[in-house]
């Protein structure tokens, strides 16, 4: 089953020089599978991914998220669904600094407003736990680690039980003793929890272990 | 669908983690609320107290004769100059009686309309004061003491001695204090005073009248109005003017309008004969509004800065938020509740220092003569300024909360990671 289906994609930065970055991509992603993007920088990744995870809405082509178009919903409808259907990691862990490591996650999960806020603390809890950092619990978002931050964010984008974690370059700036526990990590949420990931990365001995591996060249995929 | 309370608590967050912009903040509203609430108050009740001056002294509707040339000139009347057009030079007022005709059965008559709190009657004759050598032109008002005192507080003029003692005899006299000051007399002197026909009447001073303004003090005082008739030779109908109060002082014009068609004579309202004085009433008003809103529009744009500043701090986290699954509007109103609270909570601390200033100069000691009575400053509390205060603080707040919320509203959270 397809849980991801780009069709068409292209992309163009109009300012300062116009600029096709993005040139007819397709491609899709099956539930359950561990893919990653490489190729060089400026290839355009963090550009398509920005477009895979909603974010942006400036391109052509077509979008599909569990098999729905995704491509032309409004702002709010498409809010709602990075919110239950999509996990984001970013390189620089995007942490709000003025909560503390459980609110952090706990706040997509509130936004949902599905569960009560005393089973969102423990699906917080418990992600934390599988992250190993529960003891960081209580502790300001600030005042945490560089790779205690990338585990507090990959928790928060677990919460809401998402379709598919996007992220772009998690490792990147980790030691490979942190990375490789973050591979792990996702390698577990893929196999037990039949989670998808579309992870960029960098890193060759992190790709070779993913199920696939997309590559991009001047705004192409070329396998 | 809103989850509110996520909302709530970011903006909580946001508030409390930078508290002393948030304090500054709602200071800025406080001192706004608190100073137009006291200036309000204060403006106000310095207003209503030089108002109640005009408005206790000053007959609703004064009914007299006014002297003044014909209309009708004698020509218009001869037939044979009908189709021709009349040219008459230097017309003169043709004299009239200053007294009003069948004062008594209008009064009678005044008194029975329902409107009509009271009409009583009032005999104003030109005399001399008689001291020594020297004669003093001034005023004698024939008045009926105790109703006076009732309608129009003369009581509150008497300087000593009282209207009491005026109604009980018949030939005392209660002088302007200015007049008394001249002749050097006071209470229970004897002075005499001429008629203009120059008939010379002894009386007795029952008290000493003080309005406050010297040239009335110098000329101006009170009998009852039987001795004045008495000193004048007329009889007891003999009445120049007839001071009317009514229930609603809104419908004096109206009223008014009526009694000069009824009656034939000129009844003059208090809203023209105090028109100046409306004039310096809202000009008060005016200005006190314009300080108050300069202040509120200043407090305004603190909270502006301080939300704009915010949100560029806060770029990072909007990007979080939107990437989280934050809508934009969810975003916009993070920072709108954030100026709300911010303009309820300064705002409800500006009614607390409005009230405890207000009150603080409402027992501050201030004495003048011009206003009897009067022992501490004057000031009016009226909740409906509080009203005004808070509501104004929230929508000023919010005003200043939207521009920099819709800017939230519409960053690119694409942007703002790229730019990281
Ligand atoms: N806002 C922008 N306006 C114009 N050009 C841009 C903009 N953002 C990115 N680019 C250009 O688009 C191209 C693709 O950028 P992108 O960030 O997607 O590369 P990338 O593959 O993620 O590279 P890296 O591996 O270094 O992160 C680059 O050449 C970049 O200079
Ligand atoms: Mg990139």
């Amino acid at each position: 089953m397809k849980i991801l289906e780009a069709k068409n994609i292209d992309k163009y930065f109009r300012k300062p020089v116009d600029f096709h970055v993005l040139k007819d991509i397709n491609f899709s992603i099956d539930k359950g599978k561990f893919v990653s993007i490489m190729g060089k920088s400026g290839s355009g990744k963090s550009t398509l991914l920005y477009i895979l995870s909603t974010m942006d809405t400036d391109y052509e082509g077509e979008l599909y998220l569990n098999n729905e178009l995704i491509t032309g919903k409004t702002e709010k409808e498409l809010s709602i669904i990075r919110n239950k259907e999509i996990g984001f990691v970013f390189q620089f862990h995007y942490l709000l600094s003025d909560f503390s490591v459980i609110e952090n996650v706990m706040l997509p999960a509130k936004k949902l407003g599905i569960k009560t806020l005393e089973e969102i603390k423990e699906d917080a809890f418990i992600n934390l736990k599988k992250l190993g950092i529960e003891h960081l619990e209580n502790k300001k978002a600030s005042q945490v680690s560089g790779g205690e931050k990338q585990r507090v964010a990959i928790a928060r984008a677990l919460i809401n039980n998402p379709s598919i974690i996007m992220g772009d370059e998690p490792t990147g700036n980790l030691d490979s003793k942190n990375a490789d526990n973050i591979f792990n990590i996702f390698k577990e949420l893929s196999q037990k929890q039949n989670l998808s990931l579309l992870i960029v990365t960098h890193d060759d001995d992190f790709a070779k272990r993913t199920d696939r591996i997309i590559t991009m060249e001047d705004g192409k995929i070329i396998n | 669908m809103i989850q509110w309370k996520v909302i709530f608590s970011i903006s909580k967050t946001h508030l409390v983690t930078r508290l002393k912009q948030t304090i500054t903040a709602m200071l800025g509203v406080t001192f706004g609320i608190g100073a137009y609430i006291t200036l309000m108050s204060f403006m106000s009740g310095l207003n209503q107290v030089l108002d109640d001056v005009i408005l206790n002294q000053t007959p609703h509707i004064q009914i007299y004769n006014e002297i003044e040339p014909s209309k009708k000139q004698p020509i218009e009347l001869f037939d044979k100059f009908k189709n021709n057009v009349h040219v008459v030079h230097s017309i003169k007022p043709k004299f009239t009686q200053k007294k009003i005709h069948n004062a008594l059965p209008m009064i009678n008559y005044l008194n029975k309309d329902k409107r009509i709190k009271k009409a009583i009657p009032q005999l104003k004759a030109q005399i001399f004061y008689i001291s020594g050598s020297i004669e003093l032109a001034g005023n004698l008002v024939g008045i009926i003491p105790l109703e006076e005192a009732e309608m129009f507080n003369l009581n509150d003029y008497i300087l000593k001695g009282s209207l009491q003692e005026l109604q009980n005899l018949d030939n005392g006299i209660i002088l302007g204090s200015g007049a008394a000051s001249k002749m050097s007399v006071n209470v229970n002197d004897k002075i005499q005073v001429s008629t203009i026909s120059g008939d010379v009447f002894p009386l007795k001073i029952v008290g000493i009248y003080q309005s406050g303004v010297a040239a009335v003090d110098d000329i101006q005082s009170f009998a009852k109005i039987k001795t004045v008739q008495r000193m004048m030779a007329k009889p007891e109908n003999y009445i120049t003017n007839i001071n009317v109060k009514l229930h609603d002082i809104n419908i004096a014009p109206e009223i008014s309008k009526k009694l000069t068609q009824l009656f034939d004579v000129y009844a003059l309202d208090i809203n023209t004969a105090n028109a100046q004085f409306e004039t310096g009433s809202s000009i008060r008003n005016l200005i006190t509004y314009a300080v108050s809103i300069t202040l509120l529009i200043v407090a305004g744009f603190g909270i502006y800065n301080i939300l704009n500043m915010l949100i560029y701090e806060k770029m990072n986290d909007i990007a979080i938020l939107k990437a989280i699954g934050f809508s934009g509007t969810d975003v916009q109103y993070i920072f709108l509740i954030q100026a709300i609270i911010i303009g309820f909570i300064g705002g409800v601390i500006g009614m607390v220092a409005g009230w405890s200033i207000s009150y603080f100069i409402s027992t501050l000691p201030f004495q003048t003569d011009g206003i009897p009575g009067l022992k501490t400053f004057p000031v009016l509390f009226s909740w409906w300024y509080y009203v005004i205060g808070i509501a104004f603080a929230l929508i000023s707040t919010f005003f200043a909360g939207y521009l920099p919320s819709l800017k939230a509203k519409k960053i690119d959270a694409v942007k703002i990671i790229r730019g990281q």
